[in-house]
This record gives C-alpha cells, sequence and structure tokens, in this order.
C-alpha cells in the first residue's frame, strides 16, 4: 500500500497506525538480519507514538497528511534522546539533545518514525560498505550493495520496511542507492529542505531528500519536510511549491533535452543496458508529448574531480569537531592533542580519514588556489552551462548511475572507481539544483535501472510531473 | 616616560578584540551574559554539535557597524569564513570569523593629542570557551585535568585590527583608552579588560630612529589592563634592542606577557604558525548591509568623545587635552550647561577633574554654575567649595543654603594675616627654610604653612589669600 493511501486509511480512521506500524515492523523482523538496513529500530517508540496518533483520530483530529505512515530516517538526522551514529564509532553511542528540523517536520504531519539506516560513514561512500556497523545488502540482490552513502533508506523502502525515508544527497547518495534499490529518490533543490539536525559532511552541497516506492508517495514526503527553516541560514525564504497537485500535469509540450556527455555515447563507464533504459525513457517522454532531444553541457564532466576537492575540503573542517572533547568518542592520552589524534585514529574509518586528508591538503597554504579556489571556479562553470541549457529546455534527463548494483567488495579496494558512481549525480550538488531517480526497468541482470530528472533550481514541480510520466511508462513496460 | 633608549623607535600596531553588548549569541539565542555557572549559556549552537548551524545575530551586524562607522571606516558587503584549528576551548574547532572580505575596513581613529591612527579593519567574529587547568598551579604542562566552560563560547566580538601607527607605550594605551571610550559611548561594549571583554593584542618592533624600514615583529598576548599593556611593549622593545645590540637578531615570534615576571616569553614561531586554512564559511550567506540601514545607524550615532573634547575645548576655551579627563568621566554635558549659565570654565573643569571622579550626582548645572559664581565672588574658599560641591552631588540643593548651614563665609583679610604671623612665629626653623630655599623648598614650605593655618581655621581662610600673605611677608 503507498503512503498516500495509508494516510488516507489512518486519517479517515479506516485503519489504526498500530496496525500499520505493526505490519512493517512484522516485515523489519522477517528480514532485517539480510538487509541490515537500520542501524536502531524504533520498535517500541513507534508504536507508542502510533498509539498516540490513534487516540488523536479517535478524538476527532486530524494528525496530518502522513498520519500514521512508517518513516525511516538516515542515521545522520539528529533525533532526541535516540542515538545518531552517521556510520561512525566516533559517534557510536551519541544522542543528540534535539531534533533535526526535518524530524520535528515529520511528527508535525503525523509520520511514525520506525528506525535510523545505517549509512557510509558520514555519508562518505557510493555503497554502504564504509559504514563502522557494517553494510547494507540490496534487497533485490543480497550479494550486491544497495548503493550509497544513503543505502539503508534506499534498501528500507525497497525491502518494505518502511514505505518512506529520509536520506541525504551531497553527490549523489539519494539517487544513487535509489537508482540501485528501484525506488523513487529525489535530491531537491539546495535550501529546499531544512539542513538544522542533518549532521554535515560537505554544507554546500547536503541536501536532505525523499525516498518512495512511488512518485507521488515521495512528493507526499517532500511537501511535508520541505519550506523555510528560519534555523538554516541557506534555507530558501520562499513558500514551498506545491507537489501532489501537478502530478497528473503530464509533459505535454516540454522541452526535454538528454545530457549527450553522461550518456554512454559520451563517457567511458556509462553501461550499454543503462544506456538503453536512458533511451527508452526519452522516448517514454517523447511519446508523452514532450520535445526531446540531445543537449551538450560540456563542463559536467569535470564535476567529478571538481566535487572531491570541494566536499572534502568542507568535510576536513565539518568533522573537525569530533575530538574527543565534549561528545562521542574519547580515548584517553596524557596530553589533549594526543587525546585528539587517538581518539580521531580510532574514531574514523579509512574513507573519512582519506577525505580529511584531501580536504586539509586542498585548503593548505600554498595550495589554496590550485586545488580549492580552481574546482570553485569550475562549480560556477557547471551551474552556468546548466543555467544555458535550461534557457534551451525545461529539463535535462541522464542515467543515475553508471551500472546497476554492484557486487559487495567489488569496489572497496579501488576508491577511484567507486568515486566515478557518482559522476551523473553531481553536478546537480554542485550547482545546487533538483534532481531526481525514477526506477525505469531493469538492466540485463535483470536489477533496477534509474534514470535521472533534472530541473532548474525551484523546478521541482516540472520535475516531478516529468517522473510521474516515466512511472507510468515503466509500469506499462516501456 | 618612553621605555625606549635613545637612537631607537618602537612601532606598536594593536589588535583589540571586544565583545559586542547584544543580548545573544552570534549565531544562536544562548544568552550573551558575563559569569554564571559553567556551561549554562549554551545551546546546541553554541556547543557546536553535530547537525547544528549558526544563523547570524542582525544586531551584532549592527553594533559592528557602529564601530565601523566610529572609526571612520568603510562599511562593506562582507563573507564570514571558517579559521580552522584544533583548541578544545573552540566548540567546532573552527571559529567563525572575516578574513578577505570584512565589513569594516580602511578607518582611523584621533588620539586626544590630535594624533591619528590608522585602523586597518574591524571584523566580526565568534568568541571560544575558557579553558581551567585544575590542579599544578593551573597550568597546562603541570595540570592533573582541564575543564572547559563554554558559556563564552559564540559570543559575538569585533576585531580591530590598528595600523603600526602607535611609537611609545604611552601611546598604545592612549589608543586603548580612547578605543575604549568611543566602544562604550557607542553601546558597542561595556569595554571592561578586567573581565575580558576587551582584549588587546599587541605587535612590537624596533628600529633606529629615522629608519622608515619596519623591524621585525613579534606579537605579544595576554596583555589584561592598561598598565601591562605599556609594560609589555617597553619589555619587549627592551628586548628586542638588546638583542640587535649584542649582534643578533629578533625572530618573528607570538610571545607570551607574563604578569607576575614582568616579562614576555615564546609562545610560537613563525615556522610553528598555524596554517588556519580559511575558506568561505557555507552554512552563512555573505552580509550586505542596505545602505539605507548604515545611513540610519550613522545617523543614530551620539557624539564620540572626540568630538565631545573639541566642543567642551571651544566653550571652556582649553585645549581638546585640557577637556579630557571631563569628556572621559562624562561630565562635559553639565559642564558645558553650567558654563551656559555663566560659571567660569576654569573652576568647572577643575572641580571636575578634582572632586567630581565619582559623578555628579544630584548635581545641575544651575547649582554648579551658582556654586562657582560664590567661589569667584570670594564667598567661598577653594575647600568650602569643595564641601559644598560634594553635598550637592549627595542630596542636591542650593549652594547658598549648604554654605549658611555650614556658617561658610570667606575670612577677612586681616584675619588671614594675624593667623599667618601666629604660625610664622610658632615654625621659626620652617619659615627660615621658606625664605632661604630654592624655588622647590619654597613651595613646599608654603604648603606646609598653607596647611597649619587651614589646622587653625578649620578650613575657613583661603589657600590663595595665604599664599599671598607669606609672600608679602617674605617681602617685607
Amino acid at each position: 500500500m503507498s503512503a498516500v493511501d495509508l494516510a488516507a486509511s489512518v486519517r479517515t480512521g479506516q485503519r489504526s497506525a498500530r496496525s500499520v506500524v505493526e505490519e512493517y515492523l512484522e516485515a523489519i523482523d522477517a528480514a532485517e538480519d539480510r538487509i541490515h538496513a537500520f542501524n536502531l529500530v524504533m520498535a517500541d517508540e513507534a508504536l507508542e507514538a502510533a498509539d498516540a496518533l490513534d487516540n488523536r483520530v479517535a478524538s476527532g483530529e486530524d494528525p496530518g497528511p502522513l498520519a500514521g505512515v512508517p518513516v525511516a530516517a538516515k542515521d545522520n538526522l539528529c533525533t532526541r534522546g535516540v542515538p545518531t551514529t552517521c556510520g561512525s564509532l566516533i559517534l557510536e553511542n551519541w544522542r543528540p539533545p534535539y531534533d533535526a528540523t526535518v524530524v520535528k517536520r515529520l511528527s508535525a504531519a503525523g509520520a511514525v518514525l520506525v528506525g535510523k539506516t545505517n549509512m557510509d560513514e558520514f555519508a562518505m561512500g557510493s555503497s554502504t560498505e564504509n559504514s563502522a556497523f557494517g553494510p547494507t545488502r540490496n534487497p533485490l540482490a543480497n550479494d550486491r550493495v544497495p548503493g550509497g552513502s544513503s543505502g539503508g533508506s534506499a534498501a528500507a523502502v525497497a525491502a518494505g520496511f518502511a514505505p518512506l525515508a529520509l536520506g541525504s544527497d551531497t553527490g549523489g547518495s539519494i539517487r544513487q542507492p535509489a537508482a540501485l534499490c528501484g525506488v523513487v529518490g529525489v535530491k531537491p533543490t539546495y535550501g529546499l529542505v531544512s539542513r538544522y539536525g542533518l549532521v554535515a559532511f560537505a554544507s554546500s552541497l547536503d541536501q536532505v531528500g525523499p525516498f518512495a516506492t512511488t512518485v507521488a508517495d515521495a512528493a507526499l514526503l517532500l511537501e511535508a519536510v520541505g519550506g523555510h527553516d528560519p534555523m538554516d541560514s541557506t534555507s530558501i525564504p520562499e513558500p514551498l511549491p506545491g507537489l501532489v497537485g501537478v502530478l497528473e500535469d503530464g509533459v505535454d509540450g516540454l522541452r526535454i533535452g538528454v545530457i549527450e556527455e553522461l550518456s554512454g555515447d559520451g563517457l567511458d563507464g556509462i553501461a550499454s543496458d543503462v544506456q538503453a533504459r536512458v533511451t527508452a525513457a526519452a522516448e517514454a517522454l517523447s511519446a508523452a508529448g514532450a520535445t526531446v532531444e540531445p543537449t551538450s553541457v560540456p563542463s559536467t564532466v569535470y564535476g567529478l574531480s571538481a566535487y572531491y576537492v570541494i566536499a572534502p575540503a568542507e568535510a576536513s573542517s565539518n568533522l573537525a569537531r569530533y575530538d574527543g572533547v565534549r561528545y562521542g568518542l574519547r580515548v584517553d592520552a596524557p596530553s589533549t592533542p594526543e587525546m585528539n589524534t587517538a581518539t580521531r585514529t580510532a574514531g574514523f574509518g579509512d574513507e573519512v580519514k582519506r577525505r580529511i586528508m584531501l580536504g586539509t591538503y586542498a585548503l593548505s597554504a600554498g595550495y589554496y588556489d590550485a586545488y580549492y579556489l580552481k574546482a570553485q571556479k569550475v562549480r560556477t562553470l557547471i551551474a552556468d552551462d546548466l543555467r544555458r541549457a535550461y534557457q534551451q529546455f525545461d529539463l535535462l534527463v541522464c542515467p543515475t548511475a553508471p551500472t546497476t548494483a554492484f557486487p559487495l567488495g567489488e569496489k572497496t579496494a579501488d576508491p577511484m572507481l567507486m568515486y566515478l558512481n557518482d559522476v551523473c549525480t553531481i553536478p546537480s550538488n554542485l550547482a545546487g539544483h533538483p534532481a531526481m531517480s525514477v526506477p525505469f526497468g531493469t538492466g540485463d541482470d535483470g536489477l533496477p535501472v534509474g534514470v535521472q530528472v533534472l530541473a532548474p533550481a525551484m523546478a521541482e514541480p516540472t520535475m516531478f510531473r516529468a517522473a510521474a510520466v516515466l512511472e507510468a511508462a515503466a509500469v506499462n513496460g516501456l | 616616560m618612553s621605555g625606549v633608549p635613545d637612537g631607537w623607535e618602537v612601532v606598536v600596531g594593536l589588535e583589540v578584540h571586544a565583545e559586542l553588548a547584544t543580548a545573544t549569541k552570534m549565531f544562536s539565542g544562548a544568552p550573551n551574559r558575563f559569569g554564571g555557572n559553567p556551561n549554562t549559556h549554551i545551546d546546541p549552537v553554541s556547543l557546536g554539535l553535530p547537525g547544528s548551524l549558526p544563523v547570524l545575530n542582525e544586531r551584532a551586524v549592527e553594533l559592528a557597524i557602529r564601530v565601523g562607522l566610529a572609526l571612520n571606516c568603510r562599511v562593506q558587503r562582507s563573507v564570514f569564513a571558517r579559521k580552522n584549528y584544533f583548541y578544545p576551548d573552540m566548540p567546532k574547532d573552527f571559529q567563525i570569523s572575516q578574513y578577505d572580505q570584512p565589513i569594516n575596513v580602511d578607518g582611523w581613529l584621533e588620539l586626544p593629542d590630535g594624533r591619528r591612527v590608522g585602523i586597518e579593519r574591524a571584523h566580526l567574529e565568534e568568541d571560544t570557551g575558557k579553558t581551567v587547568h585544575v590542579g599544578g598551579g593551573g597550568r597546562i604542562h603541570e595540570a592533573a585535568y582541564s575543564l572547559v566552560d563554554y558559556n563564552r563560547a559564540g559570543v559575538p566580538l569585533i576585531e580591530i585590527v590598528g595600523a603600526p601607527d602607535l611609537r611609545s607605550a604611552d601611546e598604545a594605551r592612549a589608543y586603548v583608552g580612547e578605543l575604549r571610550a568611543i566602544l562604550v559611548a557607542i553601546g558597542a561594549s561595556d569595554g571592561k579588560m578586567e573581565e575580558g571583554s576587551m582584549r588587546v593584542d599587541c605587535n612590537v618592533s624596533v628600529r633606529p630612529e629615522g629608519s622608515q624600514q619596519l623591524g621585525t615583529r613579534c606579537e605579544v598576548k595576554n596583555i589584561n589592563s592598561l598598565r601591562s599593556l605599556g609594560r609589555a611593549i617597553d619589555y619587549e622593545a627592551r628586548r628586542q634592542i638588546d638583542l640587535i645590540d649584542a649582534g643578533e637578531v629578533v625572530a618573528q615570534q607570538t610571545r607570551h606577557w607574563d604578569e607576575d615576571h614582568g616579562r614576555t616569553h615564546t609562545l610560537r614561531s613563525k615556522e610553528e604558525a598555524f596554517d588556519y586554512r580559511y575558506f568561505p564559511e557555507p552554512d552563512l550567506v555573505p552580509v550586505d548591509p542596505p545602505e539605507a540601514w548604515v545611513t540610519e545607524i550613522a545617523n543614530a550615532l551620539p557624539l564620540l568623545p572626540g568630538a565631545r573634547r573639541k566642543r567642551l575645548a571651544e566653550a571652556a576655551g582649553t585645549t581638546p587635552a585640557g577637556a579630557a579627563l571631563t569628556v572621559e568621566r562624562g561630565l562635559d554635558d553639565l559642564a558645558l550647561a553650567a558654563i551656559a549659565e555663566g560659571a567660569e570654565a576654569a573652576r568647572v573643569l577643575i572641580h571636575a577633574e578634582n572632586n567630581l571622579a565619582g559623578g555628579a550626582g544630584f548635581l545641575t548645572a544651575d547649582s554648579f554654575a551658582a556654586l562657582t559664581a560664590m567661589e569667584a565672588g570670594g564667598q567661598l574658599t577653594a575647600t568650602q567649595a569643595k564641601t559644598v560641591l560634594a553635598e550637592l552631588v549627595a542630596a542636591g540643593g542650593e549652594p547658598t543654603d549648604i554654605a549658611n548651614r555650614h556658617g561658610f563665609e570667606a575670612m577677612e583679610t586681616s584675619e588671614v594675616e594675624t593667623i599667618v604671623d601666629q604660625v610664622i612665629a610658632a615654625n621659626p626653623d620652617e619659615w627660615t627654610e621658606f625664605l632661604e630655599g630654592d624655588e622647590k623648598e619654597r613651595k613646599k614650605k608654603s604648603g606646609f604653612f598653607v596647611g597649619q593655618v587651614m589646622k587653625a581655621t578649620g578650613g575657613q581662610a583661603d589657600g590663595r589669600v595665604v599664599n599671598e600673605v607669606l609672600e608679602a611677608r617674605a617681602a617685607d
């Protein structure tokens, strides 16, 4: 049952929130050992929240648009009194004294938080293998990765552990796992969803967004958590554009470009079966009345390089606070600097250390201009290129990930190979634009392929219209 | 007195940090208050908890703009940056500051003597917490453990970077005094050095007099009072001169002022200086104050100490330096009003400087003017006037009533002459010394005789008259 239908049935009293939550907790019980989507399942809290909702419904109240809908939250979203680990030993036992804005908005909308999902440590990774608490497995093929870094959230939705989940996307961390797990994943416009309470990886790129099994459910969740938040200075001070209401509007008359540089012809590494699905998606959009044609956005290919300077640079600063002084892990040592070092040595995994070092180097005296500043120029160039493309097109399309889900362990030894997973998703983060991944059939291995729809800032409504068209076409086997 | 030997010149530039007098912290709603139990003025943002985000306090920006305008700076679009280094009292292990685009640039401050000192910039940043080392006499290396209090973390600071335009310890003290007066006058800071709400770092170099080249500088930290500032500059200049005299070179260093031992010692060398890895703070947007707002702030600024000194000096027929203490005490409005009522300006300033250190209390311009008129008319001696003034300050009233109540009236000169003669007769040795001593000795002895006469008359004799009689007797 979709989140839309679940909420409707709970709001009208047809179904109790408790029965909904129990159903999902049973699903978790049955398969979580195999999948490991969660770092923490909040069964007691969820049932308690469900009972409270049922009481409200019984007393004639409307608990909101997500009444009784179980939602899983990535473990980098702060939950008051509930462990928030970021997949890291350094925060293993940390309980935030406050809720992230999106978590507050979830409960204000009547949603029930069922657990905290596994992730690559501090959201650094594309397979969820960088979690300190063990990898998550792809529910569709347990020897495959679910993608990352929000692999736990994607897997939770794909496995039926929750109809909705929240993740965070810094370079593709919602869209890529959504593609690999065959669910819908949205990275909203930068500033559309509050980052307050999202533990920072790279502040200028991070954005919270929804996972769902349907485009409509994703729209429902985004509407519930999005909108201006005075606690986040980068939050857009404008009303959230309506999404649920435009899903039926279709794409007739829209102009849609297929990015040549990020397609199989332009980029080595895009698998031919993935490319075939993108081509099919273009045809489906065209059949629905859109004008679809290839277009060049030349600088997008430099996105990966710029990203791997900017994101580690910001991360090196954001992660400095894990020093053993105030919270989280502390490994004692004779002096404060030695304690800092011992704590960070023991608390961070290899990938996090690698990026802290990369970022520290990129910001160092004498290297700043050559790395950080140059990367920022590339970032501006990509944003300019995309702006130019959007003068011609309403939307752009390309693959979400270069391949379908790959086997666990396949890329862990080669960071560069792992980084290439995000080549198609990174440009939207650098530009601050929205983009989403929609499941569109399967690859040669029978595993899902995601098609990515990109839009200019605040054009989520148009983006969701195209996603709904693709979803309908996929159901019809196109 | 300068602590630099002849032939040398000391060059000083100061960096002054002042806490801004906001109700809440720079980036969150936690209170900005001095003191309190440790870690009670905190919230997720001032602790730098994971997921917390800064939101700029508009009031801090307004106060920073006031400072910029009062220091004749250009107020411009500014960008916050992260200054990265590890320190336990810094919750995020980076400080949000301003780097290449500060809010205020290119200003100047005028010292009471009229000399202008350049202000390179005055930028916004957040304060750190405080670390207390427990055991081992409070020294970091011997401490058993350390405790951190984050109450101060995130308090808004303005860092005012002065140009190396100061040439002596006295001038440096005058600069800090003037800067403090300005900050207090515009309500930007309480300027309390003893509570740490105003802190001074000091860059010192020396060079041969007449040289245009700057010497290698050392930065001296941990200066907690105007007195230490002067001592630290003199010590540091002397140390550098001694090094050069001994044929050694001054190494660029950060040095620590040790108040107890009156010396500086090395904190870190240039090679050990931190690489702060500044980059623009991605959690904040640039601050671009609208021109209309800046104009509004400028129009609301009170008259600054320099202008107030000039105003009073003009009215009182003295120099701005002569009006300085009265202005510093905030007595200039009262003094101006009293002068406007016809009071003799010189007497007004003398009272303001000598007898009103604790403020004016209930003293009004009317009664101040009436008092000085009685003094000028010979109805009150200086000592009596002082008594009447003290009562006016404590409780107000009419000077004539107070004088009558005390039975004050000026003594006839003939009475004074009689008493002076008695005192001379009773102290023949002192009188001889008065007659035969040099100018200095004579002055000293006249003080003695005036004192004796005052004692004999219960303070009712006019000191000026006593001196006249003494001179007349000496000339006889």
